[in-house]
């Protein structure tokens, strides 16, 4: 996994709440055994025309946003489908941060197996990114996850909360199995006196 | 001190905390489809991993089989290959798989009750966001995502951080032809698709108590569109009753021990909650979803809302957004909708009582003209069981298709879908945009309120039939 380090990139803003993960990667694009090539249909049904062409209104679309690395958004992003998809098309068209109020606890935790920083923000906090990327779209913000702070040029920036393991994990980029695995002794452990209590979960 | 079931599960399953690190719960139980699999396997294949318990694995192929033409080769070379690449995959390690032309095939959650294998208080995964399902036995059980699987898979452990509890009390008994369906929309609406962020919900109350286990299932099942991981229901003599002889459950001696266990489960009469919820049963009317997220739901006799009957802004325009996606107008009686197409099915209501409930409304009655009504099992032994009971007759006299099990409609990943513009009762979790095909407008309801909406090509109070 890609280690997550400081960096200061465009921000894109979607003002919507609750978009669910088959908005984010409709299920049409579920059927691949692959992992990879998911960022061309991030959005499709919002982002494309019927006729394949971008869609105007779609706040991506934005020349202003290309090229972003922060996408802001309302809250409870990534609700529904437990689908890892969507991160995988969140992380392959090139975000690497959310910046929200709230996420659904399946896409959270997909975030971090993928090098993303899903940042939670108060409602306050979150309506002052949004204005200033409004008043001023294509404005860069920093991401400093060391520190845990997000700075921005008019000075909306605020500190944030991770958890110290996570935090870890993503600025390293640490593989979570081989972590669990450095646990292999505990876990055989624990294994042998389950067995004894329930045997019948083995048969 | 006193415990909530969810604390008993976390400490009897927790394995480890290494510094910095989050602690460790030992997974039972994994269940798998196509869809969320194949990456798993090819990462564990890649690091030169192996599955540590195969035996830990029931995995069906669900979301992508036709529910027709059953032995045509799939049509669609993607989907083809997917369903493929999880055959090889559960060859190659020795899983317990059954494949489309197996007996017991069917949708992931409604197969895994069938046989008994996920007892309660034990831990239970997939890479599917409705395994909350599974609560319903008092086991807890929630949705991973793929990178997950594979964890599970090399690790039998997954590293968690602890949720909240809430317990939602429902007091009192249903009225007539309201149902775990209808409960289920009616929190939703309540507490909001993120009212349980963060939180493990334990349904308990009179009207949980009385419902089946099937009606368990339905509510559990839908804990995630209130946002809440897991949804759990304490085990009683009607889980017990429900599982013995199944395949996975254990007999004899190890019955008797297995049942000194389930009955500690339960949460300790005066456990605390972070969050407690309470509602009158007698207060749920028949639900139907009128917008695009599970919680714009309302009673089957009240009328669609206006953008400016909501306070918050965010709330507000999401009702213009939807009402625009759905094609409605503000403040239009629900029962004044007109739907094309009927669906029943799902692993929230393609059990057994949901055809049941669905054929005593449909007998005698005709679907209306110009309106498709299709009804999938949940599986081919809930496909069986109904035709042994002549339920098909029913459905297919009155107009209906009688399918092969399958998600089918519920994400219309098989190629059953909405076309454009086209509008459904149906019995599935998520009336999200393009949910059932892109432009198709959905509504939620139960397995009775869309009987009822078929024959009368619009949705009707069900309680006055």
């Amino acid at each position: 996994m890609q280690a997550y380090t400081k960096h200061q990139s465009i921000a894109a803003l979607m003002r919507r709440s609750n978009v669910d993960t088959d908005q984010i990667i409709p299920k049409q694009f579920l059927k691949k055994v692959e992992r990879s090539g998911f960022g061309q249909h991030l959005f499709h049904d919002w982002r494309f025309n019927e006729d394949g062409s971008d869609n105007k209104d779609f706040e991506l679309n934005k020349a202003a946003f290309k090229g972003a690395k922060i996408l802001v958004v309302g809250d409870n992003f990534g609700c529904g489908s437990s689908r890892e998809h969507a991160p995988w098309a969140i992380e392959d068209y090139g975000f690497n941060t959310i910046i929200s109020t709230s996420y659904a606890d399946i896409f959270y935790n997909n975030c971090f197996k993928n090098s993303i920083l899903p940042i939670v923000a108060t409602k306050d906090q979150l309506d002052r990114l949004m204005d200033e990327i409004d008043a001023n779209e294509g404005v860069s913000f920093t991401i400093d996850l060391e520190n845990q702070q997000i700075i921005t040029p008019a000075g909306n920036g605020f500190k944030f909360e991770v958890d110290a393991f996570r935090k870890d994990n993503l600025s390293k980029g640490l593989d979570d199995i081989g972590l669990t695995l450095e646990q292999s002794a505990s876990i055989d452990k624990y294994e042998e006196k389950h067995k004894q209590n329930f045997p019948w979960l083995w048969t | 001190m006193k415990k909530t079931m969810y604390e008993k599960i976390w400490d009897s399953h927790f394995v480890v905390e290494a510094a910095g690190q989050a602690p460790l719960l030992y997974v039972d139980r994994h269940l798998m489809h196509e869809v969320t699999s194949p990456q798993a396997f090819e990462g564990l294949r890649n690091a030169n991993r192996k599955v540590r318990n195969p035996h830990s694995i029931l995995a069906t192929m669900d979301h992508c089989v036709p529910t027709k033409n059953r032995n045509l080769p799939i049509a669609d070379p993607i989907a083809k290959k997917q369903i493929e690449t999880m055959a090889d995959n559960c060859k190659e390690n020795d899983l317990n798989l059954y494949d489309m032309k197996n007996p017991n095939n069917g949708v992931i959650h409604i197969v895994v009750p069938e046989h008994g294998f996920v007892p309660p208080g034990m831990i239970v995964v997939c890479g599917d966001s409705h395994t909350a399902t599974h609560g319903a036995f008092g086991a807890l059980a929630f949705g991973i995502g793929t990178s997950e699987v594979e964890h599970v898979m090399a690790t039998q452990t997954l590293p968690q951080k602890k949720s909240k509890t809430m317990l939602i009390q429902i007091d009192g008994e249903l009225s007539k032809y309201a149902s775990a369906k209808d409960i289920a929309l009616a929190i939703t609406g309540k507490i909001g698709t993120a009212g349980g962020t963060g939180h493990v919900i334990e349904y308990a109350g009179e009207a949980i108590s009385k419902l089946s286990m099937e009606g368990r299932m339905t509510l559990c099942n839908m804990a995630i569109e209130a946002g809440a991981r897991a949804g759990l229901v304490a085990p009683d003599q009607k889980t017990y009753d429900y599982l013995k002889g199944r395949e996975f459950v254990p007999s004899g001696e190890n019955w008797d021990k297995a049942l000194a266990y389930w009955k500690t489960l339960p949460s300790d009469h005066g456990a605390k909650y972070d969050t407690t919820i309470i509602l009158k049963a007698a207060d749920i009317e028949p639900q139907v979803t009128w917008g695009t997220s599970p919680e714009q739901v309302t009673g089957v006799n009240n009328i669609i809302p206006a953008p400016e009957d909501f306070d918050d802004k965010i709330k507000s325009q999401a009702c213009k957004d939807a009402l625009n996606y759905m094609g409605l107008k503000a403040h239009t009686k629900i029962t004044d909708i007109a739907v094309d197409l009927i669906f029943i099915g799902s692993c929230t209501n393609g059990r057994i009582e949901d055809f049941r409930i669905a054929a005593d409304i449909t007998k005698g009655t005709k679907v209306a003209d110009n309106v498709t009504a299709i009804a999938v099992p949940g599986s081919y032994h809930v496909k069986k069981q109904a035709e042994d009971e002549g339920l098909d007759k029913i459905f297919t006299e009155a107009g209906w298709e009688w399918r092969e099990p399958g998600c089918s409609m519920c994400l219309a990943m098989n190629g059953d879908e909405l076309t454009a513009g086209q509008r459904s009762a149906s019995t599935s979790n998520r009336n999200f945009e393009g949910r059932q095909g892109k432009g198709g407008r959905t509504h939620l309801v139960s397995p009775a309120m869309a009987a009822a909406a078929a024959s009368a090509g619009h949705f009707v109070d069900i309680r006055n039939l």
